[in-house]
């Protein structure tokens, strides 16, 4: 029930990390990869962590009702937890939807329409021209998304404080860049590049060994995106727990 | 030449393919036929390696493929050339990206090298001028070729077609079967051909395998299939009665 596919995913990757026939080749795929994802991806990044950063600022504000606490803990708390949980995670479970999706409906047609047959006919390695270049894409891509979706999000929460008058600009300000710990930063990072690790392989995964028609390549694709969530989810406990 | 020896593949408990043991000569258009169901498409997965079979050699003269490991085998691969039922060609590129792809990938020659060698494939199927087309924008005949100028892109020694007829009409399928045997002929290429379509069987079989229940039933050439007294390939061959008319 779960190690033969855990085996399959194994074994799927060793394929994937083989020396490439020609990088040359492989390098045009990584840019198209790194376009699809990361300038692709820009728009629903954007949208999500605007609206992350300011609800979380409205809704910080809300439970902070105590004169004893200063508001420019509102500040402190949305740069907090947009770094450490809600840009690294919630990006990732869009992006799960979004690239997840993608790669393994992508991979799944290839294998229905038997191109991926064609592939290995011509004595290519498919797993390495089809998935490498998507998870090098990713990796690079997603945690730049993530740095952006940080900004944003701080952002957010800077323009719901003041036109909700729950925090000035001046405490928000002055939260956001009152004691900070660099270490934080470092953990976002390491879950990002966890998470588009797991995004793209194990969509991959679903893609590549999806069997049948139309039907099975749509029920590989919300496989994909679902265990890639689940996965994701994991992952974050995991990190938290091994590096916090 | 590719030889086969005792062939035994199985899914589960379907026993698919049992004890199939044959020899295809280069030169020469060789047919596997038979019903659907017969084994031909897995016969011709398990000589390519697209299936592991059970147990049996697959030998493209003399090399045993099935003991081969995964670098022998893309040596081998690289003098294979398919067409596959659905054609199989890469929907994100062009006509002459199609074709150009196992060059680009494979050689290093110039890309005006590339190109002239691409713009020779498709002239060699009718096709010249299409190149900038995406397989979205042509018809199944015309996707065909575009499979056979893939697959003969990289001069092959080995040309493997599954089903080259399926879903076209019967002029288009002899145009397809026509061009399939004169680069056989031209190239002198190992054919193999897995069909169940009569007008090829008539018109290209220099050689023809019948498979039944994932045997070898009967074997000839299409001049001799009409005198065959084999009761199962008679139910096959005869089934319509256009053949049946032929025969009497």
């Amino acid at each position: 029930m779960f190690f033969q596919p855990f085996g399959k995913y194994i074994l799927l990757l060793k394929a994937v990390f083989r020396r490439p026939e020609k990088w040359s080749i492989y390098r045009k795929e990584i840019l198209k990869e790194m376009v699809a994802i990361g300038v692709g991806s820009l728009g629903i990044i954007t949208i999500i962590s605007v609206f992350l950063g300011a609800v979380t600022t409205v809704q910080t504000a809300f439970q902070l009702v105590s004169n004893l606490v200063p508001r420019s803990v509102i500040g402190t708390i949305v740069r907090d937890s947009s770094i450490l949980e809600l840009s690294p995670t919630i990006s990732a479970i869009v992006l799960a939807g979004k690239v997840g999706s993608s790669v393994a409906s992508q991979i799944g047609t290839m294998r229905v329409t038997e191109q991926i047959d064609a592939l290995e006919i011509m004595g290519i390695n498919s797993p390495g021209y089809l998935i490498l270049p998507k998870i090098i894409g990713a990796v690079t891509m997603v945690p730049l998304l993530v740095i952006i979706s940080i900004a944003l999000s701080i952002t957010g929460g800077y323009f719901a404080g003041s036109l909700s008058g729950a925090v000035t600009a001046q405490d928000y300000i002055y939260g956001i860049t009152t004691d900070f710990i660099p270490f934080t930063f470092t953990v976002c990072m390491v879950k990002s590049v966890m998470f588009a690790f797991i995004i793209t392989t194990i969509s991959a995964y679903q893609g590549y060994y999806t069997r049948g028609g139309a039907l099975e390549v749509g029920i590989s694709s919300t496989r994909g995106v679902v265990i890639s969530c689940i996965m994701i989810l994991c992952a974050d406990y995991v990190i938290a727990q091994l590096l916090l | 030449m590719i030889e086969i020896k005792n062939i035994h593949k199985a899914f589960g408990d379907h026993q698919v393919i049992n004890g199939v043991t044959a020899e295809f000569h280069p030169g020469i258009t060789n047919l596997i036929i038979g019903g659907s169901g017969s084994g031909k498409t897995v016969l011709l997965k398990c000589m390519v390696g697209l299936h592991e079979p059970d147990q049996g050699n697959v030998l493209y003269n003399g090399r045993d493929f099935t003991r081969m490991n995964f670098e022998e085998r893309i040596a081998i691969r690289k003098e294979i050339g398919m067409l596959f039922q659905g054609s199989a060609l890469f929907d994100s590129m062009t006509v002459e990206e199609n074709i150009l792809f196992p060059l680009n990938m494979f050689t290093n020659q110039s890309a005006a090298e590339k190109l002239e060698r691409a713009n020779f494939c498709l002239e060699r199927v009718n096709l010249a001028g299409k190149n900038h087309l995406y397989p979205s924008e042509l018809s199944g005949g015309m996707k065909k070729r575009v499979g056979i100028a893939r697959a003969i892109a990289m001069n092959p020694k080995y040309l493997f077609c599954d089903e080259p007829n399926s879903g076209l009409d019967p002029r288009t399928s002899i145009v397809i079967d026509e061009l399939i045997a004169e680069i056989t002929d031209e190239y002198q290429i190992t054919t193999i051909v897995v069909t169940h379509d009569m007008n090829s069987v008539m018109g290209i079989g220099e050689k023809i395998l019948y498979l039944h229940q994932g045997k070898k039933w009967w074997e000839g050439s299409n001049e001799e299939i009409l005198s065959a007294t084999n009761k199962e390939l008679n139910d096959f061959i005869f089934a319509s009665k256009f053949m049946k008319a032929l025969k009497k």
